[in-house]
Formats: C-alpha cells, structure tokens, sequence
C-alpha cells in the first residue's frame, strides 16, 4: 500500500507530467486562459488517463512484450510484438476517448456538455500517450501501480493547468513589456512554477 | 483548373520559397503557430540529441505530408483523423526501429520522446491545415520547411542550455580551463528542465521585439 502512495505522489509532484516532461504542453498553452475552461480539460485528462494506462498495461503485458504471448502456447514463447506498441497504444487512445465520449453522454449529460469539444482533442494530447509510453518504459510490476501511476499524472497534470490559468486571469492586471505578453510570459512563468516544483524532488513516502 | 500551367512553375518559385523558409521565422510552429512544444523541450539538455530529434522530425513531417497529400481525395472526411495517425504511426515506428539499429545510445537518451512525435501537434497540425488542401509536391516543401523551423528553435535553445549548462558544445568542451580557474562555474539551471520554458520564453521576445506585428495584447 505504502508502495502505491509513494507512486502517486511521485507521479503528481516530482514528475509532474508538465514541468518535468513537458507534456501535453500544446494544450496546456492554448486552454489556460480561465480558470474555467481549464478545470473541464483537467478532469477530462485525469479520467482518461486513469483508464487507458491500465489498458495499455493489459495489452502491453499480455500481447505486445517479448514473451507476452505465452499464455497462447508454447510456439508463442518467442513472438515480440514491441514494436508495434506505438500504433497499439495511439489506436487504444483514440477508440477509449470515442468510448467514454459516448458513456458520458449517455449518463451525465450535463458532465458531457461541460467537457464539451475537451474530450475529442485529448485523443491528440501528448500527456495520455506519454503516460503509457513511461508505463511501458518503467515497467511497473501490476496494474495497480499501473492505474495508481496513470491517475498520479493525470491529476499532476489537472494542478498544473489549473494553477497557470489562475496566474494567466490576475496577469492581465500587469504591466508586461509588449512583446513577451501573452506566449512569452506564460513560457516563462511556467518555468519559474517548474523550479518551484523542483523542491518536491527526493520525496519519498 | 489551370493544373497545365501550374506544372510548368520553375521549382525554386517564390511561392516554394515562401513554403520552405516561412516557418523558419515568421510562421515558426513553436514560437508563433504554437504547436509541437509537447516533446521540443525536454531533448534539448545537449546538442547531439536535438539535432537527431529534428531530424527524426524533419523527416515524419515531410512523409506524412506527402503521403497524406497524395491520399487526399480518396480519405472520407469522417475518418481522417484514424488515417493520419495510422500513416503518422507507421513512419515513426519507421524512424524509432532506424535510430534504434544506428544510434542506439541516442535512441535511449530520447527515450519516450521519439514515440510522442506521433502526438506532436506540428504533424497533425500540417496534415490538417496544409496537406489536406495542396498538391503533393507543395505539401513536400511545406513538411520539410516546418521540420526546419522546429529544428531551428530546438537547437537554439540546446546550443544555450548545452554552452551554459555543461560548458560543452556537441560534446567537446568548448569553456577554457582557464576561465573554471578563475572561478567560472557551469550553471547548474541550464541543466534542469524549468530553463528550456525560460530560454524558449527569451527566444519568443526577441522574436516578437523584432516583429511588431505578432505580438498579443494579453
């Protein structure tokens, strides 16, 4: 149990999928404008990464790994399908986000149009496929430090733009020099918010 | 159509010029078009890796760009999305299987990163806005010149976190002993992640200082 914790934290504070990888930064940049706006594609992010990394970790473990196929017979002993795992993985993300648009309408309507075109985009966001492919690379040993891996991010990520669209809303209140406003500041203050994650590094549970 | 005399066009046209050299300064995708920050920043701890990434970049924008152009007018509407990340897919499986059999410490090194040029936006972004609408050859140029210029950016900024941060270019110390005698010291920063977001948000002022006409007004 103590062993799951440690990886959440890990995974929202000292590797936050921001300001240690920079991922699904396109994004990151382009809905963080209000606070609002912002709040619906965090809780889009968590959710979808919360599932397909548990996904991704099935189908990686028990298809796509040298040996994975075992379980089909002992001519399978030797297949490795690794190389296919990019494909396998964008093609999961992109069918799962299709999934849960159709769940969500179906039973909360409401949640759906608060996410509204949200859910679509993140099919091409770099923080769920990055998710998976850290997965696949740190090789974690069962799904549930898997999924508990995949909902750390996820939320990291959900603090992350939550945090920068609060500073983006009273910033408009500031003088900034006329050429770094708007993409220049942001780039900047996401680095200054970066070196104060940095503090986080070497918390370990 | 006049598709008989646009087949004439001289090959070095204005408008390939345009094409080629536009996203290196004015239509630059990280620093103006916003697209394709997602994997610049986190390779461009020092030069070798960067060079490789824009390249390995260079190359899938090009491709996809022209095969996406050639497939253009069979592709329904509705699926087109599935059909750029099959094609997208396969080129950098393409890319990752090459890097791995000919640069193997480069391909670990990028690790993840060369797997996350398929959700680069700079891909999708061109397939969309470009290759959709324009002639093979065109769609060619106009991948290569947006390869180029998030090459161009990327290795700006490696060159300066690699110079201040390790004092080597390229691997080969470049900072004198002497100066370290004096006192000099490698800056610990350049190294770490947060100063590729502030060396990226540097290079976007000069950018903008220079052309008035890009700046935002919040």
């Amino acid at each position: 149990m103590e062993h799951l914790i440690n990886i959440f934290v890990k995974a929202i504070f000292v590797e936050n999928m921001i300001f240690a990888y920079f991922l699904g930064m396109c994004s990151y940049l382009a809905v963080s404008k209000t606070v609002q706006t912002s709040v619906g594609l965090g809780v889009a992010v968590v959710f979808v990464l919360g599932i397909t990394v548990p996904v991704n970790y099935l189908i990686d473990n028990y298809l796509l790994k040298a040996g994975a196929l075992s379980w089909l017979g002992e001519d399978f002993a030797n297949v490795d399908l690794s190389f296919l795992s990019f494909i396998m993985f964008i093609a999961v993300i992109a069918s799962i986000v299709q999934l849960v648009e159709m769940i969500i309408e179906k039973f909360s309507p409401t949640l759906y149009t608060s996410l509204g075109i949200f859910l679509p985009l993140i099919a091409v966001n770099c923080a769920i496929l990055g998710g998976s492919l850290f997965m696949q690379e740190r090789d974690y040993e069962n799904i549930a430090e898997a999924t508990v891996f995949g909902l750390g991010s996820g939320i990291g990520w959900f603090l992350a733009i939550v945090a920068i669209a609060a500073i983006r809303e009273k910033i408009r209140y500031s003088n900034v020099p006329k050429p770094l406003r708007g993409l220049g500041i942001t780039f900047i203050i996401t680095g200054l918010m970066g070196i104060a994650f940095m503090s986080f590094m070497g918390i370990k549970l | 159509m006049s598709t008989a005399k646009a087949g004439r066009e001289p090959f070095f046209s204005a408008k390939t010029k345009k094409l080629l050299l536009g996203p290196l300064n004015k239509e630059n995708p990280i620093t103006v078009q916003i697209l394709g920050i997602c994997s610049a920043l986190a390779i461009t701890v020092k030069l070798e890796p960067a060079v490789v990434m824009s390249i390995s970049v260079i190359a899938v924008t090009a491709m996809s760009n022209l095969i996406i152009s050639m497939l253009r007018n069979t592709i329904p509407p509705r699926i087109r999305i599935i059909v750029q990340l099959v094609v997208i897919a396969g080129l950098v499986i393409l890319v990752d299987q090459v890097l791995k059999a000919y640069m193997y410490d480069v391909s670990k090194q990028l690790s993840v990163f060369v797997g996350l040029i398929i959700t680069n936006c700079i891909i999708m972004g061109r397939l969309e806005a470009f290759a959709m609408a324009n002639k093979p050859v065109d769609s060619f140029i106009d991948g290569i010149g947006n390869g180029l210029g998030y090459g161009l950016i990327l290795i700006i900024v490696a060159f300066f976190r690699e110079l201040l941060g390790s004092g080597t270019l390229y691997g080969y110390k470049v900072i004198p002993e002497g100066l370290y005698e004096m006192g000099y010291t490698d800056n610990g920063l350049m190294i770490l992640p947060p100063a590729a977001l502030i060396v990226v948000g540097i290079i976007i002022w000069v950018q903008r200082s220079k052309n008035p006409d890009l700046q935002e007004d919040n």
